[in-house]
């Protein structure tokens, strides 16, 4: 029985989990065009390699990845393509980015796809290929492209690979339902995530407010392998954190600014693991995900295995949604999630909930309060953090103290502006802290880049200089010898006769 | 020795502090030549702050020479790329206090980068002598285009165009760029009791 460790601060917010009925997956009707954001993951965005017109196939690959950390995109079905341009896509700014958009033809015809019976055949870095082909980025929010997360790095080792069923966030029930759904390939899975970083354990971590995801993984897990852990441990907002869960399932703490493979941990989404499943087992892309649609703005509320592209609208429609009651459309959960300016967005490999609430469930938030300096953020971080340090030091756009108070360890799971009783919008100002720390890196990497080509050009001007001046008193010193070397003669003279010569012969052949 | 100093109180004094005088004179001298400074290092500190657009509009040919300047006194208002942070940074640095931007050597303006547009450029090759850090590559009568990443957006080449071909547009546009600002504040609004806001 592993030991269930306990981490610092943390809230309990209401749970709301009951409305979106978890374990139960509906199936949205085909929608009547598709959006792929090429940028559904962090790093660079894939390149198309479509052209408007096209027809393609379910499955087959519509934009390759762009260098390392990169993540291709494949159709989600059959169709045609219908544009490659600037569509609005899920991100916090609500502005454009490149996307394929494709017209389904209905018939959702296949590319052939080509599983492997035994993956222990194959060596851990066909693996990677494969699950980076397969377009997988992780898919409990994030978005970091998986195989990056796989690959074999120098003199780092991973003994446990962690399976983060937590979904501590409030209403989302997208991982509960794959979990009860699909325990069999979430553990399939994860044991070949096990395989290819080489480790020896899995543990698989399920908060205790789900009982029956917890109980579907641990039968599965023992119908597999026997020494598949499936732990259970107490609710708690925001247990879900990578490096909080890997602290509750193993005592140890992630190293301030390092990764959980500093430490010899992989973790991924049950969602992930299912990825990988049939990336490997079955040859099939990432081309679908579930996603809660919740809030009680919403007559049918649920968890729908979408297309990834698939219009969020579109989704709403089939979730009973009454606009007029909704305030606002959130991306992801209340805590994390942003605000949507449109619903007429598509859902991509990230998006694991999207909420509809009424004015009452979700107010509005009211005008923020001086701080009064209680210290109750203080004691709400997980990551023992001084949020109102923090704070104080955001709003003096004093970086260095920002960078000494390490705010890059804020996970951003906005626990201290839940309990802030002058409802401050905190987390906001550690995101502009970062924000701008980042933009003085990047600014401090430009300039140092601008001052050595400066400074190459100087040298080369001077030399250049140096050098025409040195031929020129090549050439002076050469004129002054010749002058010397013809007894005392005048070169002009001399010019002025040879060219009165050369008249002459001119005339005379005339 | 000791009867001689019995015997030579005052000598023995003033042959102590000599001797003194000498070894560390020595001890110095020697410090001076084996850990000397090359160049000056309060003008490299400067020009570390400085945004090293090259640009020229504090009046001197580049940032280094301004940095120069500044360690020798010279106001340090004059760089409107850098803007407000950085006069806040050398006020900083130099411990002085910190002054307006200058407004006779500019404005500060967003972050640009020169664009040559292509069709009309005929290939003279003056924006390519004119830029400080060779961001535009071409040849004579050949088409020139600016390399964007090392851009420092600095204006130069716009002005020895002969046939107006180079625009500055602005760098930052897009997703890739886009980044959370701080909250907005309503002074008015967070103001509780009325000694709020009073210090700011």
């Amino acid at each position: 029985m592993r030991k269930i460790h306990d981490i610092h601060g943390g809230i309990h917010p209401p749970e709301r989990k009951a409305l979106s009925r978890p374990g139960e997956l509906q199936t949205p009707p085909m929608p009547g065009r598709l959006v792929l954001p090429l940028s559904q993951h962090i790093g660079k965005p894939a390149q198309p390699v479509v052209a408007v017109g096209d027809q393609v196939l379910g499955g087959q690959l519509i934009a390759e990845a762009e260098g390392p950390v990169s993540v291709p995109v494949h159709a989600p079905t059959s169709g045609t393509i219908t544009a490659v341009d600037r569509f609005a896509i899920p991100h916090a700014s609500g502005l454009e980015d490149c996307c394929v958009e494709i017209a389904p033809d209905g018939t959702d015809r296949w590319v052939e796809l080509n599983g492997i019976d035994d993956y222990r055949a194959f060596e851990p870095s066909e693996l990677v290929s494969l699950a980076r082909n397969a377009g997988i980025a992780g898919m409990g929010g994030a978005g970091f492209p998986t195989a990056v997360k796989l690959m074999a790095r120098e003199g780092r080792s991973i003994d446990t690979v962690i399976i983060n069923g937590t979904e501590c966030e409030p209403y989302i029930t997208a991982d509960d339902t794959i979990m009860q759904c699909q325990p069999r390939e979430i553990v399939l899975g994860a044991q070949m995530l096990a395989y290819i970083v080489g480790a020896e354990h899995i543990v698989i971590g399920v908060e205790d407010n789900k009982p029956t995801a917890f109980a579907a993984m641990r039968d599965a897990a023992s119908g597999i392998d026997n020494r598949i852990e499936v732990v259970s441990f107490p609710t708690k907002y925001p247990s879900g954190g990578e490096k909080q869960l890997i602290e509750i399932l193993t005592g140890k703490q992630v190293p301030s600014g390092g990764l959980p493979s500093d430490i010899g941990i992989l973790c991924n989404n049950p969602g992930t693991a299912v990825a990988i499943y049939e990336a490997i087992a079955n040859g099939r892309p990432l081309t679908r995900r579930i996603v809660t649609l919740t809030g009680e703005a919403l007559q049918n509320p649920g968890n729908f295995e979408a297309m990834l592209g698939t219009p969020i609208s579109h989704l709403l429609d089939a979730a009973g949604y009454r606009a007029e009651q909704n305030n606002r459309l959130i991306h992801g959960g209340p805590m994390m999630g942003f605000a949507l300016h449109s619903a007429d967005i598509p859902i991509i490999k990230t998006t694991n909930c999207i909420l509809a609430p009424t004015e009452q469930e979700l107010p509005t938030p009211a005008p923020a309060q001086p701080c009064i300096r209680c210290g109750m953020c203080a004691e709400a971080c997980p990551a023992e953090l001084l949020p109102q340090q923090l704070y104080w030091f955001a709003r003096a756009k004093d970086n260095d103290s920002l960078e000494q108070h390490n705010l890059f360890d804020c996970i951003e799971c906005g626990a201290c502006s839940w309990v802030c009783p002058s409802q401050i919008p905190l987390v906001q100002y550690y995101r502009a802290g970062k924000a701008a720390i980042n933009e003085a890196r990047q600014e401090k990497v430009r300039s140092d880049r601008s001052r050595a080509r400066f400074e190459a050009r100087q040298e080369r001007v001077e030399r250049e200089a140096a050098e025409r001046e040195a031929k020129r008193a090549q050439r002076k010193a050469a004129a002054q010898r010749k002058a010397e070397g013809s007894d005392g003669e005048d070169p002009v003279k001399a010019a002025i006769a040879r060219a009165k010569a050369r008249k002459q012969a001119e005339e005379s052949t005339e | 020795m000791g009867a001689l100093i019995d015997q030579f109180p005052v000598l023995a004094a003033v042959a102590a502090l000599l001797g003194l005088g000498v070894i560390f004179g020595a001890i110095l001298g020697f410090a001076s030549v084996r850990f000397r400074t090359e160049g000056n290092p309060l003008a490299d500190q400067i020009n570390e702050i400085l945004p090293q657009t090259q640009c020229g509009q504090c009046g001197y040919p580049g940032c280094r020479p301004y940095a120069e300047a500044i360690a020798d006194g010279d106001a340090i208002n004059k760089c409107p790329p850098g803007g407000e942070e950085t006069i806040q940074d050398l006020a900083h640095l130099l411990d002085v206090e910190p002054e307006p931007l200058d407004a006779e050597h500019g404005v500060e303006k967003e972050p640009a980068v020169a664009y040559i547009r292509e069709d009309e450029c005929i290939g003279c090759t003056k924006c390519i002598q004119a830029c400080p850090v060779d961001a535009i590559l071409g040849a004579a009568k050949l088409m020139h285009t600016v390399i964007v990443d090392e851009c420092t957006g600095c204006d130069l080449c716009v002005e020895p165009c002969p046939v107006d071909c180079i625009d500055m547009i602005p760098r930052k546009s897009g997703i890739a760029s886009w980044h959370w600002s701080l909250p907005e504040e309503d002074p008015v609004r967070t103001r509780i009791i009325a000694t709020d806001g009073a210090a700011a």
